[in-house]
C-alpha cells in the first residue's frame, strides 16, 4: 500500500521533473559556466578563461550605459509605481460598494494584461516627434516640441512612463487584497478615536501594508530590471537604427550573444543580472523577516 | 433633551452630506485616472480608421470624422498577421496545456505526500523561480538549436512548459482546500491513485486551475524576448514578434501600424473582460506568498 502511493507520486513526478532539469536547472548552470568560458559560438572549443568576462565588463562603455539606463529606468518604475498604486488602491478600496469599482478595477488593470507590443505602438503615436499628440500639446501651450524617442535622456523617461502604465494595474491589485485581509475593528476603533480617513490612511494602512509595499517593490524592481521589449519597440526608430535604442542590459546581451557572437561574455551579464535580482530577493525576505520578529 | 437631540440629527445629517460629497469627489478623480489609463488604448483604436490627413488633426478625435478601413485592408495584404496571431494562439494554447497538467499533478503530489525528498524538489522548484527567464534563455535557446526546433512552434513552447509559481499555486491550493479526510475515506474505499487525482483532486482544483490557466496563456501570448530569439523566420514569428519588427520597416506609416495594433488588442481586450474574475483571481493569487 505504502509502496504504492510512493511508486505513484515518483511516476507522476518524473516527468515535471524531467522537464524542470531540462529547461531550467540545465541552462541556467550552463550560463553559470558559460560565463567563466570564451566562447564564440562557431568554434567548438570553449576556452575556460576564469573571471576575464567579468573583468572586461567593469570597463566596458556600453555594459556600463545598459546598467545605468537599467538601473534608472527600474527605480523609476518603482517610484511612480508604488505611491500611485498605493493611493488609487485605498480609493478604489474606499468605494468598493460603488457601481463604478469594477469599471475602475478593470481600466486600470488592463495596461497590463494587453499585449505589450500594440500597447507601446500607442505609446510611440503619442511621444511622436512630428505626429504625436504630446508635442502638439506642448506646442499648443508655448513650449518647444521636443524629439522625445531620439533624445538620449529623454527616450528613457518615455520608457518609464510606459512600463509604469503597465505596472500600475498589478500593483494596484495587489493593494486591494492587501486592502481587503486589514483587520476592520482597528479602522473603527480609529474612528471613533476621530482619526480623519486620511490619517488612518498614513498611520494604519501605510505600516500595516509594508509586507505588501515590499513584495509589489521586489516584483516592480526585478521586471525592471528585465526590461526589454518596451526598449525595443519604443526607442526604435522607423529605420530600426540599433545605436538609437536606449541601451538596456537585455538587449546588451542578446547584442553580444548574437551580434557579436561572444556568448560567453554575454553569460556573464545575465550573471550580474541574476546576481541583481538575488539581492534584491535577499533583501525583501531579510525586511520580511525583521518585521516577523518585532 | 430635545434641543440636544434635534442638533445629532443635523450634525448627523451634515455628515452623512459631507460624507457624499467626498464620495463623488473620489469617484470623479478616479474615473479620471480611468480614463486616462485607457487613453492611449481608445486612441490606437480610432487611429487604426484614420486617414493619414486626419491623423494629424489636433485635437485628435476619438470618434473618426471619415472612417475608413485602408490601414487594416493594407496591413494585411503587407503582412502575414493571421498567420502570426495563429501562431501566437496556437503557442499561448499548447504552453497553457502544458503549464496545467504539470502544475496540477506536481502540485498535488507535493502538496499532499510526505516524503522528505519532495521537500528538496519543492526548495528546487521555489529557488528556480526566482532566476529571471532572461537570465538563462541563450543557453536554452542552443538547446533548442541541437533539437533542430528553431522557428518552430515546438521551439516557442520550450521556454514555457513548466511555471514553477503554478506548481507553487496548486500546491497551496490543495493544502487549504482538499481535506485529507476525503483522499483516506477513498482509499479506504479502495480507490486507485490515479483515479483519486483525476476523479476527487482535479474537480476541486477547478478554480485554481482555471485563474492559472488564464495567466499561462496571456504569459506566453504577450512573451516577447523567447520568440525574439527562437522565431526569425517571417513564417514563424509570434504577433508580437511579427509586429515589433514590422514597426522597424522602412514604409511603415502609424496608421498602419495601429491597425495592425488594433486586430490584436480588440480580442484580447475582449477576452479580459469576459474573464475578468478569473484574470484578477489569478494575478492577486500571486501577492498571496504566505
Amino acid at each position: 500500500m505504502q509502496h504504492k502511493r510512493w511508486m505513484f507520486a515518483l511516476l507522476a513526478l518524473l516527468p515535471t521533473l524531467a522537464i524542470f532539469a531540462y529547461v531550467r536547472i540545465y541552462p541556467i548552470g550552463d550560463t553559470l559556466r558559460l560565463s567563466l568560458h570564451k566562447w564564440d559560438i562557431l568554434s567548438k572549443n570553449k576556452p575556460f578563461i576564469g573571471f576575464a568576462n567579468f573583468e572586461e565588463l567593469v570597463g566596458d562603455p556600453l555594459f556600463r550605459e545598459a546598467l545605468l539606463n537599467t538601473t534608472i529606468i527600474a527605480f523609476g518604475v518603482l517610484l511612480i509605481t508604488i505611491p500611485l498604486a498605493l493611493v488609487l488602491a485605498a480609493l478604489i478600496y474606499h468605494r468598493t460598494r460603488s457601481r463604478l469599482a469594477g469599471f475602475y478595477e478593470a481600466a486600470i488593470f488592463i495596461p497590463h494584461v494587453v499585449s505589450l507590443v500594440p500597447a507601446a505602438m500607442a505609446w510611440k503615436w503619442i511621444f511622436d516627434a512630428r505626429l504625436g499628440p504630446l508635442n502638439a500639446l506642448l506646442t499648443s501651450a508655448g513650449f518647444a516640441p521636443k524629439s522625445w524617442l531620439f533624445d538620449p535622456v529623454l527616450s528613457v523617461l518615455c520608457v518609464i512612463v510606459l512600463c509604469s502604465w503597465q505596472a500600475l494595474g498589478y500593483a494596484v491589485i495587489i493593494y486591494l487584497v492587501g486592502f481587503k485581509s486589514l483587520p476592520t475593528s482597528l479602522y473603527e476603533a480609529a474612528e471613533l478615536d476621530g482619526a480623519s480617513a486620511p490619517q488612518r490612511f498614513w498611520h494604519l494602512s501605510v505600516p500595516l501594508l509594508k509586507p505588501i509595499t515590499l513584495y509589489v517593490s521586489v516584483v516592480t524592481l526585478v521586471s525592471g530590471f528585465n526590461v526589454y521589449a518596451q526598449a525595443f519597440v519604443l526607442a526604435s526608430d522607423a529605420q530600426g537604427a540599433p545605436g538609437r535604442q536606449v541601451r538596456v542590459l537585455v538587449l546588451d546581451m542578446l547584442e553580444n550573444s548574437f551580434r557579436n557572437y561572444r556568448v560567453g561574455y554575454a553569460a556573464s551579464e545575465a550573471v550580474v543580472l541574476l546576481a541583481i535580482v538575488l539581492v534584491l530577493t535577499v533583501i525583501q525576505f531579510r525586511l520580511l523577516r525583521e518585521k516577523g520578529r518585532s | 433633551m430635545r434641543p440636544l437631540l434635534e442638533n445629532t440629527t443635523s450634525r448627523g445629517m451634515s455628515r452623512h452630506t459631507k460624507e457624499r460629497v467626498i464620495n463623488i469627489a473620489i469617484d470623479v478623480v478616479l474615473t479620471a485616472v480611468c480614463l486616462l489609463m485607457i487613453l492611449p488604448l481608445v486612441f490606437l483604436v480610432s487611429n487604426a480608421f484614420k486617414t493619414p490627413q486626419e491623423m494629424l488633426a489636433w485635437p485628435p478625435t476619438v470618434i473618426p470624422d471619415d472612417p475608413t478601413v485602408a490601414n487594416f485592408r493594407a496591413v494585411l495584404a503587407d503582412t502575414p498577421l493571421l498567420r502570426w496571431i495563429g501562431n501566437s494562439i496556437l503557442f499561448s494554447v499548447l504552453s497553457t496545456v502544458c503549464i496545467l497538467a504539470t502544475s496540477a499533478i506536481t502540485g498535488y503530489i507535493l502538496g499532499k505526500f510526505r516524503y522528505r525528498v519532495l521537500n528538496v524538489f519543492f526548495a528546487i522548484i521555489l529557488a528556480t523561480a526566482i532566476v529571471p527567464f532572461e537570465v538563462y534563455m541563450i543557453p536554452l535557446y542552443f538547446q533548442a538549436k541541437a533539437l533542430g526546433i528553431l522557428n518552430s512552434t515546438w521551439g516557442l513552447l520550450l521556454g514555457y512548459l513548466v511555471m514553477s509559481f503554478g506548481i507553487f499555486l496548486i500546491r497551496q491550493n490543495v493544502i487549504h482546500s482538499i481535506p485529507d479526510e476525503l483522499l483516506e475515506a477513498a482509499r479506504i474505499d479502495g480507490a486507485g491513485e490515479l483515479w483519486i487525482f483525476l476523479r476527487i483532486v482535479l474537480p476541486l482544483l477547478r478554480g485554481a486551475l482555471g485563474a492559472l490557466g488564464v495567466l499561462a496563456f496571456f504569459q506566453a501570448w504577450t512573451a516577447f524576448a523567447w520568440p525574439l530569439i527562437v522565431a526569425t523566420t517571417r513564417d514563424s514569428y509570434t504577433i508580437e514578434v511579427g509586429l515589433a519588427l514590422f514597426q522597424t520597416g522602412f514604409t511603415v506609416d502609424l496608421g498602419r501600424l495601429s491597425a495592425a495594433s488594433a486586430l490584436v488588442l480588440i480580442p484580447s481586450i475582449t477576452l479580459f473582460v469576459l474573464l475578468r474574475r478569473n484574470f484578477v483571481q489569478g494575478v492577486a493569487s500571486t501577492g498571496l506568498k504566505e
